[in-house]
């Protein structure tokens, strides 16, 4: 990768992602080994500073760094000093004295992770800020597409649910769209962001349109926390227009995928059997996340020559 | 193996630029019917024999290998691909890239693993391919078999197989294809 953070989609070339996404075939076969390790990053330490909850980001990151060999620090914010008014700059200055060699950042504000890559020396990723990008869980989606339809390009893309509140969607536009898929973002007016002007995508409202035609539909999380109720009649109303259920699975083509980012609202976005059909991706892009963030720390910490050993 | 990654690898970036050709197609066709005939020999024909190709340039010889190997013995061998990057000890000092996944879908426990590499030169691949067998379970013995080995070894290393001992300087390279040998140097881009 040309930049040294990975902060957004937005930086990597086409060219990267493909490699990315190419390298992250030889960690799929690490992930499947007996013994699935390689000493690839022996002695360098990764730290996860999640300030906002999370289960599969933070244990994906933990565990591509473990099979790599790697250290990992953990850091969340409920046992952590901010607790005692600690600042941010302090909190990333402390432990980067510590010594570690890339920095794996949660924030619920957007743009945190820029500001923690002017303050440190090492790598930053991130695994979400805010309403703003996830560009790790775009790579492992794009993965799982690949894994099963070969290419992006070309292919019909449906995104459905909660666009406004979701980094994952942003993250995903720029990814799929960039890897030549069209694009449908699906959902009420008040759930989509305010403007689209300048995003690649066609917009719709009505579901049951869509889903005949779509190779692919991506499911957002309704983010309950973000206070969305006042932007609905009812979940129960948003359901029976935007959720995945069973009747509306069998519109779907046979060979479409359903995907989901998780962690999923069972019956909300999407139907708790319908979540467990052989179309649903939602296991593999979980499995193919800890091989596309091994991929991603290979590139920033084993793959050039201006590690610490240089 | 070795070669082509470090004058293609991105800061260094360079273009092979073929001196003498050292052997030709039939040369090359002659020492791998050879080499098959050796391997038959020293283990006393291909009960329990997997041959193993280095990604990327051992993996070709691999393959013709095991076709000489069942031509000869009338017995498939399995052929398994190996990349080692992964597992390399200069991670870190220069740049090292996977080139091609791994595939071994055996366990190689109490098997007599035959790996296969086009140049031999320091050793440390044939390291690192050593250290990434193990992942993969525990052969009764690993033989190596190398289509040149130029010299310059960095560790004890030494290979079971040769198609062609070849005295080279340190900074020639050599290119081993389809076609036969070359014998040449890097000729830097940048």
């Amino acid at each position: 990768m040309t930049g040294k953070h990975l902060l957004s989609i937005a930086d990597l070339g086409l060219d990267e992602i493909d490699e990315i996404l190419r390298l992250t075939d030889s960690f799929v076969e690490v992930s499947e080994r007996a013994i699935p390790k390689v000493p690839t990053l022996r002695g360098r330490t990764v730290v996860s500073l999640f300030f906002e909850e999370s289960t599969r980001t933070r244990l994906s990151f933990e565990t591509a760094a473990k099979r790599l060999s790697a250290d990992t620090m953990n850091f969340s914010v409920s046992t952590s000093s901010v607790k005692k008014g600690e600042s941010l700059r302090d909190t990333v200055e402390t432990i980067e004295a510590m010594g570690i060699d890339a920095v794996v950042v949660r924030h619920a504000s957007a743009g945190v992770p820029w500001q923690i890559a002017r303050w440190v020396d090492a790598p930053v990723i991130n695994a979400g800020d805010g309403w703003h990008e996830h560009p790790t869980q775009a790579l492992l989606d794009c993965y799982t597409i690949r894994q099963s339809r070969g290419s992006l390009a070309g292919l019909r893309i449906a995104i459905v649910g909660d666009v406004k509140h979701s980094r994952v969607a942003r993250s995903n536009v720029l990814a799929f769209t960039g890897l030549g898929a069209e694009v449908t973002l699906v959902a009420p007016p008040t759930l989509l962001p305010p403007n689209l002007t300048g995003w690649p995508v066609a917009v719709s409202h009505d579901l049951d349109g869509v889903l005949p035609k779509a190779d692919v539909v991506y499911l957002l999380r309704m983010q309950k926390e973000r206070q969305i109720e006042s932007l609905l009649p009812s979940l129960r109303e948003y359901t029976a227009r935007y959720g995945l259920t069973r009747e509306r699975a069998r519109l779907l083509s046979d060979d479409a995928l359903v995907m989901h980012p998780g962690p999923m609202n069972r019956g909300v976005e999407i139907a708790a059997d319908v979540a467990d059909l052989p179309r649903s991706m939602i296991t593999r892009q979980v499995a193919n996340g800890v091989a596309v963030r091994m991929a991603v720390l290979f590139l920033m910490l084993g793959s050039t020559g201006v590690g610490r050993g240089a | 193996m070795a070669e082509r990654e470090r004058a293609a690898a991105p800061p260094y970036g360079g273009v092979f630029v073929p001196r003498t050709r050292v052997m030709g197609p039939d040369d090359l066709r002659r020492a791998v019917t050879r080499i098959a005939h050796e391997v038959v020999e020293h283990n006393h024909g291909l009960e329990h024999v997997i041959v193993i190709g280095l990604q990327t340039g051992g993996v070709p010889l691999a393959s013709r290998l095991a076709e000489v190997l069942r031509d000869i013995e009338g017995t498939e061998v399995p052929v398994g691909r190996l990349d080692v990057a992964l597992h390399r000890d200069d991670i870190g000092i220069r740049p090292v890239m996977p080139e091609a996944p791994t595939d071994i879908p055996f366990d190689l426990t109490g098997e007599v693993v035959v790996l296969v590499d086009d140049v031999l030169f320091t050793g440390r691949t044939v390291r690192a391919a050593l250290d990434a067998l193990n992942y993969y379970g525990r052969p009764r013995s690993v033989q190596l078999a190398v289509m040149v080995d130029r010299g310059h070894r960095e560790l004890p290393i030494r290979p079971d197989y040769v198609g062609k001992n070849l005295p080279t300087r340190r900074d020639e390279m050599v290119s081993v294809t389809r076609d036969g040998v070359e014998l040449g140097e890097v000729r830097r881009t940048r």
